[in-house]
């Protein structure tokens, strides 16, 4: 009965083309009109799928949907195919409901550019094509049956990052950050190649598909003999989950992609594209299970990639950039659920954040408007007056970023931090600091941007934005809001947690998990309400009423401030260490191999074939008589090659 | 074997048998009307009821041989639907061309279903009598049509070139199949395989009678050295015809010279695979070499189209058991794609050429993508095709050719292809580099009747078709390699 799963895909397809081949004609409120029905349809599919799902027994929840059989070489066959299973439709459902907000909401952002100029209905066209393109390829992704269909729909989410981020080509700046964000995933993208490839030559026969049951299941039937390959596949994975999920080492391009039109970074690199990673992993976990070692160093990038994304957000002023920074932070949150084997708390706050993550963006993209581009917080304040809903859904967004008790954010980083503690007090500990630091700049930004006098001609004249941008916020607010209580902890009963059984047949395999006691999970969940209020309280201190302890206490880690607001210099050292390097090489390369050896084949080839067919022409004179002849002297010739030769 | 039954399984013919003589009469109704508008719907339609009527025939697997000479197989079957449908395609472009150029339409239209009958029949025909009638039934159809546009000086050059060089080929035909009669007493094909394989004093000659016989119908394939009125012809005839020429009308050559040497000639098969390797290789240079030089890209596709033989031919040296890999199967599945391809490559020209007043110099396609973007993706992606570049159709026929070779140990020869491939990339990508890289010299767009335009999305369409949906092509093709006649292979 999921059979119709593939209409999932039809809806944004069909947007995209009505937009491409018609767009022109329909005028901006049309086109806008159809990509956002596209991506709505898409999500009504994914709530019929779930509910399709709901109404299976529990371990028959993993439906295959096959469209067309792909590659198809003697015994080995890669099929098209759509796995609907909890997770890819919790995936689905996200992707589409927070997509369609965001649709919604950039109908009317969209109307102008980021200077507030009439954006060309030809421009305003293209956003919306490569916004469904993008709707596409990530449902492509997350509802991939195979990892080759994965990587299909894992590079076209890169496309459309690229087109994307560099949305404002005319921009130098932007046009950089679409090539950085692309070069730094295709370093990510060839440990994806390499690691299919490797599944392929390890367990290609044995399968005989790509088709994730049926690797794991060969993975899992060649036991501790793979254990080394399975630690290096994992590894190249997790290379590739790093770049399209902006860890370290790769989380760089994430900072600059704030080039792009402020609905793409709410929808791709903070909702939807960057959480790719998490979820590969999580779909991935039977491999990752099978080596530890990667486990620990997936936990370990995560909660190392939390800290320092937090530092560096403290000192940042332009508010786009705090939430980019938060965005890697809280990935590296979602990074550490699925390292300590919590993948559903991995999950879940991947849930939870795509709704404050979206909500704050969006909101960040009211207040560029109203600033008429402006985005440095220092340059803002007083706007709460200026702008109440707005003020409200920001605060809303932040205060689940915050880990304010009882909101969204709270629950998912309690849930991945419990489970950290059980694994290693540690981790635990760098978390736990880290969110010391998320409530802390959250509130920065808050206090900063909204309260107190207005600091600039701009946010003097600001205004609050019109109802087609901020009431589709109301329903990211409610998700920030109340998201959290689909996940709540075993404190509260054994069948609470709605996600946790909803996803419980994808991770049933798992090992037994260790289960700590009530007391010490009632201790933590004390410990993580108290170290939110306190870091909010430090800004409010700070911020406020500028007491002066609080900046005393800034004053304590002025030193590290050069350090932060250099981002820890990780651009300079890949440039110096990497680019650079690398630029030297190819120019050498071009130099020597390009210009000398290989142009000089190349061209001496060709002018000879060249000089070849010059002769060989001449012999069609276009005379009869030598036509003839020449047939004739052919047949000879044929003939006498025989008896010669042959016989 | 009642009337019925033959009736039923020459279907095909008899309806472009009637066909024909159908549009000559329209046409005599309504000549002055609509400039042949008519009866080139009847020939079409005539055309598509024949290819269904073969579709039909296929399903219905008939493997019987009609009056001792006509096999209606799969082989063949394939073969008709094919070269249908590259003439009907043919036919729909050529109503708009023609319209100004000639006053005989119908005649026009009648000859091109005619020649469809021979093809009909030549695919079909195991008996050296009938081969050589068909060869020359579609020889003496081709010449008029090459030479139709009278007046005209290329055209008429073209067809007597075409005329004596085939006159000149028809005679050592017959030459050839006179030794192979005398050599075993019958002029049935399977008859003549069985005789030469008992041996005998004389059975050298049947070398020499091969030889012959592969000149005589080499040059319906334009293989090298006997080629060149080729290049000629294509180039003076009028455009359609080219692309009949070089597509509908060299596939038959290929089937013909398939079944005689495989039901035939199975003995020497051992010899032949040497020579046509030696041939194959020279008609793959020396068409991509000639390519090269070329400056009117008319003239161009002409030498590609016998580079394209070459490679075309590679499928029959290679020929084999093997069920993936069997040769013959690749000779099928390139042919097939390459009727699409080449057929939309000519066609292009027609716009092309109204626009210049007849030139289809390289110049002439300077800047084409932005004065008509449609046209210049379409011909860039017929170019592509025919440079084997995926997901066309010729990558698939490129592909499963030189799988064969490579499959068959033949190393070498598997090289030399793939230098080809090179030398022919340079010359038809120089196409889409003048197309969007070059300057205009011409200014304004180019117009593209409708009826043009349907034909060359069809082509477009079934290009990327088998390209894509290899597998479905090729299941086809592999069920239609079975040749009525048991062949040893």
């Amino acid at each position: 009965m999921l059979s119709f799963a593939w209409i999932i895909l039809v809806f944004p397809a069909l947007g995209l083309l009505i937009n491409w081949i018609f767009g022109k004609r329909m005028g901006k409120s049309y086109i806008a009109l159809v990509a956002s029905a596209a991506v709505f349809a898409s999500f009504l599919t994914a709530v019929g799928l779930a509910a399709g799902l709901a109404a299976l027994p529990a371990d028959a929840r993993a439906v295959t949907v096959p469209l067309w059989s792909w590659i198809h070489i003697g015994d080995f066959q890669v099929d098209f195919a759509l796995l609907i299973d909890p997770l890819s439709v919790v995936m689905a459902l996200v992707v589409t409901g927070v997509g369609f907000i965001i649709h919604w909401y950039a109908a009317t952002y969209m109307l102008v550019d980021d200077h507030h100029r009439e954006l060309s209905l030809r421009m305003y066209g293209r956003f919306f094509i490569y916004l469904n393109f993008f709707i596409l390829m990530m449902l492509t992704l997350v509802l991939a049956n195979n990892y080759l269909q994965l990587y299909v729909g894992w590079e076209g989410v890169g496309v459309a990052s690229y087109l994307l981020i560099s949305f404002w080509f005319y921009k130098p700046s932007a046009a950089d950050a679409g090539k950085k964000a692309f070069i730094v995933n295709r370093v990510g993208d060839f440990g994806m190649a390499l690691a299919i490839m490797w599944l392929f030559f390890l367990f290609g026969k044995e399968a005989g598909s790509l088709a994730f049951a049926d690797i794991f299941h060969a993975a899992e039937g060649a036991g501790a003999a793979a254990a080394g390959a399975m630690t290096g596949i994992t590894l190249l994975l997790l290379l590739a989950a790093t770049g399209k999920s902006a860890q370290i080492p790769l989380f760089v391009w994430l900072p600059d992609a704030m080039e792009g039109p402020t609905p793409v970074s709410a929808l791709i690199h903070a909702a939807t594209m960057v959480t790719a990673g998490v979820y590969m992993i999580a779909r991935s976990h039977p491999l990752f299970e099978m080596a530890p070692t990667t486990m620990a160093v997936v936990a370990w990038i995560g909660a190392l990639t939390a800290l320092m994304a937090a530092s560096i957000a403290i000192v940042q002023t332009d508010l786009k950039r705090i939430l980019a920074y938060s965005t890697i932070s809280q990935l590296g949150y979602m990074f550490l659920g699925v390292g300590v084997g919590a993948f559903t708390a991995g999950i879940f706050h991947l849930m939870t954040h795509a709704f404050f993550k979206a909500l704050l963006f969006l909101t960040a993209g009211s207040v560029m408007h109203a600033m008429h581009g402006e985005l440095n917080i220092d340059l803002m304040g007083g706007l709460k007056q200026k702008m109440p809903k707005t003020y409200w859904q920001f605060l809303i967004g932040a205060a689940a970023l915050a880990g304010f008790p009882l909101l969204a954010g709270f629950w998912s980083k309690d849930a991945i931090l419990y489970e950290a503690f059980l694994k290693s007090p540690l981790l635990w500990g760098v978390g736990i600091f880290t969110a010391l630091l998320t409530a802390f700049y959250s509130f920065r930004a808050v206090f900063r941007a909204f309260h107190g006098d207005p600091r600039s001609e701009h946010a003097e004249h600001a205004h609050e934005q019109s109802p087609g941008m901020t009431f589709p916020l109301w329903f990211l607010v409610i998700g920030s809001l109340f998201a959290g209580l689909l996940g709540l902890p075993a404190l509260f009963g054994e069948h609470v947690n709605v996600l946790g059984n909803w996803l419980a047949p994808v991770f049933a395999d798992l090992e037994g998990e260790v289960h700590g006691s009530e007391g010490l999970e009632l201790t933590l969940f004390l410990v993580s309400s108290g170290v939110a209020l306190l870091g909010i309280f430090i800004a409010y201190a700070r911020y406020i009423p500028e007491w002066g302890w609080a900046k005393a206490l800034q004053r304590l880690f002025s030193r590290l401030q050069p350090v932060l607001e250099n981002k820890y210099c990780v651009d300079e050292i890949y440039m110096a260490a990497i680019v650079n390097p690398l630029r030297r090489l190819a120019e050498g390369f071009y130099q020597l191999g390009d210009g000398c050896i290989i142009e000089g084949i190349v061209n001496g080839v060709g002018a000879v074939t060249v000089r070849a067919g010059g002769y060989v022409a001449r012999m069609q004179t276009g005379v009869l008589g030598m036509y003839a002849l020449s047939f004739f002297v052919g047949v000879v010739l044929v003939l006498l090659w025989f008896l010669l030769f042959v016989t | 074997m009642n009337v019925s039954d033959i009736i039923r399984l020459l279907s095909p013919e008899l309806i472009l048998l009637i066909t024909g003589f159908v549009v000559i009469g329209v046409d005599l109704a309504r000549r002055r009307e609509d400039e042949g508008r008519t009866a080139a719907a009847v020939a079409v339609v005539g055309l598509i009821l024949a290819a269904l009527a073969a579709i039909f025939l296929y399903f219905s697997s008939p493997n019987q041989i009609v009056f001792y000479t006509m096999a209606i197989d799969l082989y063949g079957l394939f073969f008709k639907v094919a070269a249908f449908i590259g003439v009907a395609l043919v036919i729909i472009a050529s109503v708009n061309y023609m319209a100004g150029r000639s006053k005989f339409l119908g005649e026009f239209y009648a000859l091109l279903v005619f020649a469809a009958l021979a093809i009909s029949v030549l695919v079909s025909a195991t008996n050296l009598i009938l081969i050589y009638i068909g060869i020359e039934f579609l020889s003496i159809t081709s010449y008029i049509l090459t030479g139709f546009l009278r007046g005209n000086e290329r055209s008429e050059e073209a067809a007597i070139k075409y005329f004596l060089y085939g006159a000149s080929a028809g005679a050592i035909l017959l030459f050839g199949m006179s030794l192979l009669f005398g050599l075993t007493g019958t002029t049935d094909l399977a008859a003549v395989g069985k005789a030469l394989e008992a041996g005998g004093d004389m059975h050298w000659l049947g070398l020499v009678a091969l030889v012959l016989v592969l000149a005589g119908l080499g040059y319906k394939a334009s293989l090298v050295p006997f080629h060149q009125w080729a290049p000629d012809t294509y180039d003076g005839a009028p455009t359609p015809i080219s692309a009949f020429l070089s597509t509908a009308s060299k596939a038959a050559g290929f089937a013909i010279v398939g079944r005689v040497f495989l039901v035939a000639f199975s003995d020497f098969h051992p010899e032949w695979t040497q020579v046509l390797a030696a041939i194959a290789v020279l008609t793959m240079f020396l068409g991509n070499l000639t390519a090269l030089k070329q400056k009117s890209v008319k003239r161009m596709l002409a030498y590609s189209s016998i580079g394209q033989a070459g490679y075309i031919l590679l499928g029959l040296v290679a020929v084999s058991n093997d069920p993936t890999f069997g040769g013959v199967n690749g000779l099928m599945i390139y042919l097939f794609g390459y009727i699409f391809t080449n057929v939309g490559a000519f066609l292009l020209l027609l716009p092309i050429e109204k626009k210049s007043g007849g030139s289809t110099d390289m110049e002439q396609f300077d800047g084409l993508a932005t004065r008509a973007p449609g046209l210049a993706l379409l011909m860039s992606l017929f170019l592509i095709s025919l440079a084997g570049i995926p997901p066309t159709a010729g990558f698939i026929g490129k592909f499963y050719v030189f799988a064969s070779v490579i499959n068959q140990r033949m190393i070498v020869l598997g090289a030399l292809a793939a230098v080809n491939t090179v030398i022919a990339a340079f010359y038809y990508l120089n196409v889409i580099r003048h197309m969007y890289f070059a300057e205009s010299a011409v200014e304004g767009g180019v117009t593209v009747g409708r009826g043009l335009m349907t034909v060359l999305a069809i082509n477009a369409i079934m290009v990327l078709a088998i390209g894509i949906f290899a597998q479905f092509f090729m299941t086809w093709v592999n069920s239609s390699l079975a040749l009525v006649t048991a062949s040893g292979f």
